[in-house]
Formats: C-alpha cells, structure tokens, sequence
C-alpha cells in the first residue's frame, strides 16, 4: 500500500469535518494529510460564534479532533498553488500533494463605502473578531450593524449584550431577506425593535464619519440622515475565497468561488474544493450543511467511492435575540403557479406560511417567526404530502405535525443526514427509547430539536413506550411523585392499596421511599419506610461486596481541619478499617460491620461530623478548587460557595444521586462540567452549567446561566434540584432527565428562570422547607434506641460478630479475605523499590 | 444420593424483634439465617447470596412477583422465592429454605440441610 500526501488548506468547519470524515472512511491511512490554516487556534463552530458573548470560551467552541496521520499547520496560510509541481507553498516552505483539497471559505464582504477602514469598524468572522468588538466596546454607547441579515442580527443582539444602543441598517425592505418573506420579517423586526434594536430597512449606508478623535463616529444613509456609531459592525454578507484558485489558473464561478463538478472536484483532477469557497456547478452554499455535504463527497471520492453532492438544503432554523425564526424548501415561493397558507396571530406574535403546490398537496416549503415547533416536521415533509392540515400544522405549537405521516426518505435530523427510514430501521433493530435511537442513529445528538419527532417515530412503530415503574404500578415515577404529593399520601401501604397491586418489590419501594423523603415526610428509618429502603438507606452506610459497609463523612467542598482529620485517621485506626480518599474530595472507610456503625459514628458525631450520604440517592459531596482564597488565578471564593451549596442541599434526596462542583476560575481544576450541577467562576460573577456527569456515559454540562450573582445562582439551582426532583424518572440522572426532555434546555429554561409554567413559587417554597427541616441521619438515630436496634450482627445472638467477614493485608490496609485474592505480604519499604512483580493481574 | 437432614426447633427472638417487611439474621447451630416477617406470613432461607457468597440476604429487600412472595439480594438485585428459595432470575440457582412458625410470640427456626 503507497502513502499519498492529501494537503487541505484551510481549518474550518467543513475543513475540519472533511479531515473526519476521511480519517473514518480510511483506517489503514492511504492518505497522509497536511492541514493549512490560517488562523492560528484549530477550527471552531463558526455558527455558534455569537455564544462567545454568552460566556462560551474557545475551548467549548473548538471542534477540532486531532487524528493520527493527520498534521496541523496552525497559522500558516497558503501563499500560492503551483499545480505542475503540485506543491502548496506558504511563507514557511513547500507542501507536496497527491490531492488537494481547498477549504478556504469566505471573507466578509465589506461595500466599498468611505470610511470603512476607519478605527471602529470591525467584520464579524472570527474569534478575533469578536475579541476585537469587546475590546473596543468597553467604555463605548452607541453601536451599529450594516447588514439586518442572520449574522447582522446576531452582531446586533452581540452589541446589545456588551452595553451599547444599537442601530440595524438593511438595504433590503425587510430583516433577514434571505431566509423570511415581508410578513415574516415585519413580525422579527416587533421582536428586535422591542429589544431596544433600532432598524433602518430599505436604506443604504453611504459613508462611514469619523470624529474628532479620528475613529468612527456616526453613519451617513442613503435617505440623507445620520445615525451615531462609535463602533460599527460591518456584516453585509460574505464572499467565497477563490483568490488562490484563480491565481492558479483554475476555472471559478460565474459569481465566484472555486468552480466545480457535482463530485467536488474542479478542472485539475488533483484539485478539490469544499465548503463555502466551491462553486458547485456553479453555485456557492453559504451554510453549513451543504458545506458538510461537499466534505463527506470529497473524503469518499478520495477512497475510490463515487458520491455526488445532494444539492443543497438550504433549511434554517435559528434563535435569533431570543426569536425562533425558520425558514425551509422555497420559502419565497418561486414555483411557478404554488399556493400560499399563512397565519399572523398579533397576540401571541406568530407567523407562519407554508408554500404548496397548486394543486394544495404538496408542501414546497415555509416561513416561521415566534414559533418554530412545527419546523422539523415540516422540514422533513417538504417534498412529500402534507402530514396534517395546514391549519392544524401552522397552530402555534404545531399541534397537528406528527412525524408518523412522514415517508420513508424523508429527513428527520438534518444535523446527521437521518431519514426517517434509518431511524424505523434501528427501531425494527431492537432501538426502543430516544436514547437508543439517539446512540444507533446519531439522530438528536446536535441541535435535539428532532427529538420529540424520534418520539412520534417510535409511537407510530407500536414501540410502546411503557412509562409503568414496575408490575406494581402502572404510572411513571414522576406520575407517582404528583400522587403522593397532590394526595398527601405519607405511607407506601395506603399507596400501593389506592394506586398498586401487590406487596411492591426492590423497584418502586425504594422509589417511593425517595418520594416521601423528598417530601419531608420525617427521618428515612420512621415506621413503615424503614421497610422500603435500600440496605445503604436502611443502615446509613454502603454496602460492600462481602457484606461490610463503608462510612463517609461529610467534609463540605473538601474543606477540612487538622483536628478532624487527625479524628478520622483515629476512628479508621481503632476500627481498622481501610481508608482511601474519594473523588469527591471526602474519606471512605471501608470494612465496618453493622453492629460497629453506631460506634464509628458515635466518635465522629462526637468531633463534629455528620452523615455524607454517601449511602443515598441524595446530594454526595460540592467539589471545589482552592479558589481566588489562595489560588493567583481565582477570580472567586469557589471554596465558600461549594461549602455553602452543600450545607444548603445535604439530605436531598432525589431519583439519583446528585453531583456538584465549584471551580474558582475558567481553568475549571474542580471539573465541574463534569457535575448535574456545575459552578464556574467569572470576572463578575457565576456561571451555572447543568446536566454533566462521569460514569458510564460521560456528559459535560450545558452552559444553563451566566454571571450571576450568589443570590441568582442559589434560586436557579434551587429550582433546577426541586423541578428535577419531581418530574424526573426513576434512577434517571439530570443528564438523562435533561435529554429526554421536550424542548431540552430551553423549555428547563422557559420553566425555572421564565416561570412559564407558574411553577417557580411553589419550587422555592419545597426547597425552602427542605434547607429548614434538615437533620443529620446518623445523630437521630444515635439518639434513638428503636432505631439503633437494627444494628446488630444475629438477632439472637448480638454478641457474635459476622465470622464470614473477615480481612487480609494489602499494601498495609485491611482488604476483604476472599479466595479469589491472592493476598502477598510485602516487604515495609515496597514503595521505594522498583516495581517488578506484584501488579494486580487482570480478572476474568 | 441426596437427603434431607431436619433438626429440631430452635428459639430465636420474640416475634417484635422482626421489623415487619424486613429481614434480619440468625445464628442457628451455627448456621446464618435469614428471617422475614411479611404480610404473607414468616419465612426463614439461607443468609447467604448464592451469587456472590456474602451472608446478606436478610438485608434485601422483600415484595412480591406475581403473587409470589420474595426477598431481592441488596447485592445484585437477584429475586428469590421465599418459600422455595428458588431464584427467579437465574434459572437453577437457588438458596435453602429453612422451616420457621412463632410460637407464643416465639420465632422458631428448624434446619434443613441438603446433604
């Protein structure tokens, strides 16, 4: 097999997915790649470059995945193509190629007005960019956009959020002409002037002045008024980057870009272009998807494959200032002879239009503004026959838009180019869940907002999604949690003879345990409960493979004195029990019997200590880096936040275990991305991420509020547990919970920071009556002869410890004795001697 | 060739040291057993987790499966019959049943050893 060298110039989205994609379709690494880039950070989601100013930083926008065989040449442009050579050369050398793949993109076009290279004018690309416009803003009033199209917008809301007034220019008659027609755009402008965004349309900016300082001052339009600017945003569209390729000699589009054929691949067979800067037959795509397309086409050609480009999918759904605006198939409605359906609602601020054909069967496309739900059923209708009336599908909500009505080549998820025939496959393949679909197709795994239409598919497969706890009960978790709560039901017998059948099992008991301490119904061991917990809730501690228990004690963010310290090292010491520091920062002691629990805690009540509630499905432990305290970086006090969050959240109990971390600074030491509930710290304040975990499938967190105040993030976080608390299914972590949400994100969002469903009064108050009934388990149990009962080894005979328990040496800590160790003695100075034999062999 | 072995009753607590729905653990002739007190009645089987070889099964918790009344092993969650001992999710496996009554509001257990 001969190694050929692949060169791509240019490190952008599509530059990026294209390197991915090849690497994928060529294991054995026929291609040996070379990576140009100009900029000089690896590629990063161009599209979602606005949420820089969200508090995103570069490394969540990075979507650059280093490959093996592939080299990345940051900040090293092509200066120029040499094709009878086929060397790329640039300012440090020579690249020789095989093939040639140019992924230029596009530079922002800038009209050729005076002024436009004045101080304060900036374009809205890249990272650098965008640094720029913040760097300059500060201490600045008045703003302006040139352009009112998608990115104008994005720039404008970009202005907006850095402090300054904002005025929007647009040649155009109306906002984004692009993608919405006149009605559609008259709707979105309510919304952005509403914003305090000012918008000029139908005008053209004729110069750009400068002040006395010599930097821009004010905008001079086309209707002979001035508008003031001390900073202008110049986002009036973009070009496609042909300018090596023409210096090459090779042919380019009758609009530019680099000219190619339907598989990519321009006059010179080692030259191909992909992305923004490829004329394909003719035509420049300026989004992402097609970009994509051409990147999936190329990397299959360059292995011997023989796809062609899809044309383009020229769909968009986005939030625009807050906005959902989506606009697909011929939303302009420029086939000949096609029929328009539209709906304006003023009250709720809807628009809506769908183009048909002229006979009204066939939807050739549409426009929405203030409510964008019915967009991914429609989109993947287009094409095909209506799934449901129009006025049932342009409803707000999209009430009548059912995926089941959808033909089999349609596209569900256009993020991943999943029709809805791959996903009834995976479903025929055993897929019974949205995560099971989510995991087999990919399909949902980018922008969700195909996730509720995944649902639809699964129902119309007869998949019946039984939401039933277990034989016990024919309800969810979360129906279960309004019954006992609406009902005031405060015991398992009453509810299983009212709403069960049966004497209940290992499933629901312990969940209806959770429910009941969720709702302050008393210590977990009173009455009847005590039957219905887990052996870790039934005795406080974690049970361990041969029958002993371990005991955590709280250290809230993993904050603790040399005196209690010095107090466990004593208990572990006198109870022999093995110690190993936790990965949330607190102590384990492993190998105590159920009759030496009382005992243990009795020594670390007495010092201080309390119950961790490392045994329950409960708040464990608020990681936290040392923090701005003493750390020269923090910028805040990470270790004082985590302490209070964990003194505030100890002995919730909830349908998993609960995670939190707080880091002092973006450098995150206290990985709290990785947590349900994660705190970073800011300049000026907090952000708050939620939904992350380690374990099994590992999540980061979503970015849920930025810069907030202790206060703010307190009741954010409050609502957040108790909303989770509640409606979330059994053993379902708030990852899961989040994901298997309708509207994700933004409807928790819509739900605890909105109030939209009146709901936050309520989820205060539940939090508040936990933070004041808590007591520590381990003290009210200590002072408790029925309670302490339990804690004996034989009924009849407490005085015999368990003999199956018993222990061997390892490493100078007592391990559980089992016939499957082989258990070595070691000499004292071990550490210091190079490790020879003595590795722990693998179990199989 | 297998027999069974049964020994006489032996007294092990008074009835109220049973937590109703929930087991505890008994030394009897040395033998660790698990003793159940549930609406269905008393049940006495082997403490020990066939599966995993630890004597915890009188900490599992107890229930029902089709009417059949069970204790689930705090370990891995297996279910057994607790009248059979039988274990409902792995065919074949199986802990011994041990025969229990209260009398006079004494828990009695009588062994019964496979052998």
């Amino acid at each position: 097999m001969s190694v050929q060298d692949l060169v791509v110039i240019g490190n952008g989205m599509v530059g990026q997915r294209f390197v991915d994609a090849l690497r994928a379709r060529d294991p054995q690494g026929r291609w040996r790649v070379t990576v140009l880039a100009e900029e000089g950070r690896p590629a990063y989601d161009r599209v979602r470059l606005s949420a820089y100013f969200d508090g995103v930083s570069e490394e969540e926008l990075n979507v650059h995945t280093p490959h093996d065989g592939v080299r990345l040449r940051l900040g090293e442009p092509a200066t120029g193509i040499d094709r009878e050579r086929r060397v790329v050369t640039t300012a440090k050398g020579e690249y020789a190629y095989h093939a040639l793949v140019l992924a230029t993109g596009s530079y922002p076009f800038v009209p050729p007005v005076p002024g436009a290279e004045l101080p304060g004018v900036f374009v809205y690309r890249t990272l650098d960019d965008l640094a720029a416009i913040r760097t300059y803003a500060q201490g600045r009033r008045v703003g302006a956009v040139i352009g009112g199209g998608l990115l104008g917008l994005e720039a404008a809301n970009a202005l907006r959020l850095l402090g300054l007034s904002t005025d929007v220019i647009e040649f155009a008659p109306r906002l984004m002409p692009v993608q919405v027609d006149q009605a559609g755009g008259a709707m979105l402008r309510r919304y952005v002037e509403e914003l305090g965004v000012r918008t000029h349309l139908g005008v053209a900016t004729t110069a750009i002045r400068a002040g006395a300082d010599g930097a821009v001052a004010a905008l001079e339009l086309s209707d002979g008024r001035m508008v003031d600017a001390e900073l202008v945003v110049v986002a009036a569209g973009i070009r496609p980057r042909d300018d090596l390729a023409r210096a090459a000699g090779l042919p380019l589009g009758p609009r530019g870009g680099v000219l190619v054929d339907e598989t990519c691949r321009t006059a010179d067979e080692h030259v191909w272009a992909v992305g923004e800067c490829a004329a394909v037959d003719g035509t420049c795509h300026g989004l992402v998807a097609p970009g994509y397309a051409t990147a999936e086409v190329v990397a299959d050609r360059l292995v011997g494959g023989a796809a062609t480009f899809p044309g383009a999918d020229t769909a968009t759904k986005l939030k625009l200032l807050g906005v959902d605006v989506a606009s697909f198939g011929d939303a302009h409605g420029t086939t000949e002879g096609c029929l328009d359906v539209t709906f304006t609602d003023p009250a709720t601020r809807v628009y809506a239009k769908l183009v048909l054909s002229d006979d009204a069967h066939t939807l050739l496309g549409g426009v929405l503004v203030g409510d964008a739900s019915a967009y991914p059923t429609l989109r993947a209708s287009v094409g095909g026959p209506l799934p449901a009336a129009p006025l049932a599908l342009l409803a707000p909500e999209g009430g009548g838009a059912d995926a089941g009505t959808l033909p089999a080549t349609a596209q569900v998820c256009s993020c991943n180019a999943v029709t809805r025939g791959d996903v009834d496959d995976a479903i025929a393949g055993g897929c019974a869940d949205v995560p099971a679909l989510k995991a087999c197709t990919r399909a949902g795994t980018s922008c969700g907002s195909c996730v509720p239409m995944l649902k639809q598919l699964l129902d119309a497969a007869g998949v019946a999604q039984s939401t039933a706890l277990c034989e016990h009960f024919d309800v969810s978790r979360r129906e279960l949690f309004e019954i006992v709560r609406v009902r005031g039901i405060r015991t398992f017998s009453q509810l299983i003879a009212e709403h069960g059948r049966g004497r209940g099992c290992d499933i629901c008991k312990p969940v209806v345990a959770s429910i009941l301490a969720s709702l302050g119904s008393g210590h977990v061991l009173d009455g009847e409960q005590a039957s219905l917990q887990d052996t870790n809730d039934h005795f406080l501690a974690n049970l361990q493979r041969d029958g002993s228990y371990s005991v955590v004690p709280r250290i809230p963010g993993g904050e603790i004195t040399p005196e209690k310290l010095i107090v466990i090292g004593e208990v572990a010491r006198d109870f022999q029990l093995y110690t190993k520091i936790t990965g949330g920062q607190r102590i384990d002691l492993f190998g105590a019997r159920v009759e030496q629990l009382p005992q243990i805690w009795r020594r670390l009540v007495d010092a201080g200590f309390e119950s961790g509630h490392a045994y329950g499905k409960a708040l464990r432990t608020v990681k936290s880096c040392v923090g701005e305290t003493w750390c020269r970086y923090g910028v805040q006090d990470s270790v004082g936040l985590a302490v209070a969050l964990e003194l505030r959240y100890r002995g919730l109990r909830a349908p998993h275990k609960l995670k939190s971390a707080v880091s002092g600074c973006a450098r995150e030491c206290a990985e709290a991305r990785s947590k349900d509930f994660g705190i970073i710290a800011t300049e000026t304040g907090w952000n708050l991420y939620v939904g992350g975990n380690g374990g099994f499938r590992p999540r980061h967190a979503d970015l849920f509020a930025t810069d907030l105040s202790t206060e703010e993030l307190v009741t954010l976080i409050d609502r957040f547990l108790i909303y989770y608390i509640r409606t979330a299914d059994r053993l379902q972590r708030t990852a899961g919970w989040i994901e298997a949400m309708d509207g994700g994100l933004d409807h928790l969002r819509a739900v605890i920071v909105d109030d939209s469903l009146g709901l936050c009064a309520d989820l205060d108050a539940a939090m508040a009556r936990h933070v004041t009934s808590y007591s520590d388990e381990w003290r009210d149990v200590l002072d408790d002869p029925e309670r302490l009962r339990r804690y004996t080894s034989f009924v009849n005979a407490p005085d015999v410890p368990d003999p199956s328990i018993t222990f061997a040496v390892e490493r100078g800590q007592p391990v559980p004795a089992r016939t499957l160790t082989t258990t070595r003695s070691e000499p004292a100075d071990a550490r210091r001697q190079p490790v020879t034999l003595g590795l722990p062999e693998v179990r199989r | 060739m297998s027999h069974t072995t049964t020994l006489d009753w032996t007294a092990v607590c008074t009835l109220d040291r049973l937590e109703p729905n929930r087991g505890v653990a008994a030394l009897v002739d040395g033998v660790q057993v698990a003793l159940f007190h549930t609406v269905d009645g008393l049940f006495a089987i082997d403490n020990r987790d066939p599966v995993s070889g630890a004597y915890v099964l009188s900490r599992g918790i107890v229930g029902s499966r089709g009417g059949v009344p069970t204790v689930a092993s705090p370990l891995h969650k297996q279910v057994y019959d607790l009248r059979t001992g039988d274990c409902l999710d792995l065919p074949g496996m199986t802990v011994a049943r041990h025969d229990t009554r209260c009398h006079d509001g004494i828990v009695e257990v009588r062994l019964r050893r496979e052998g």
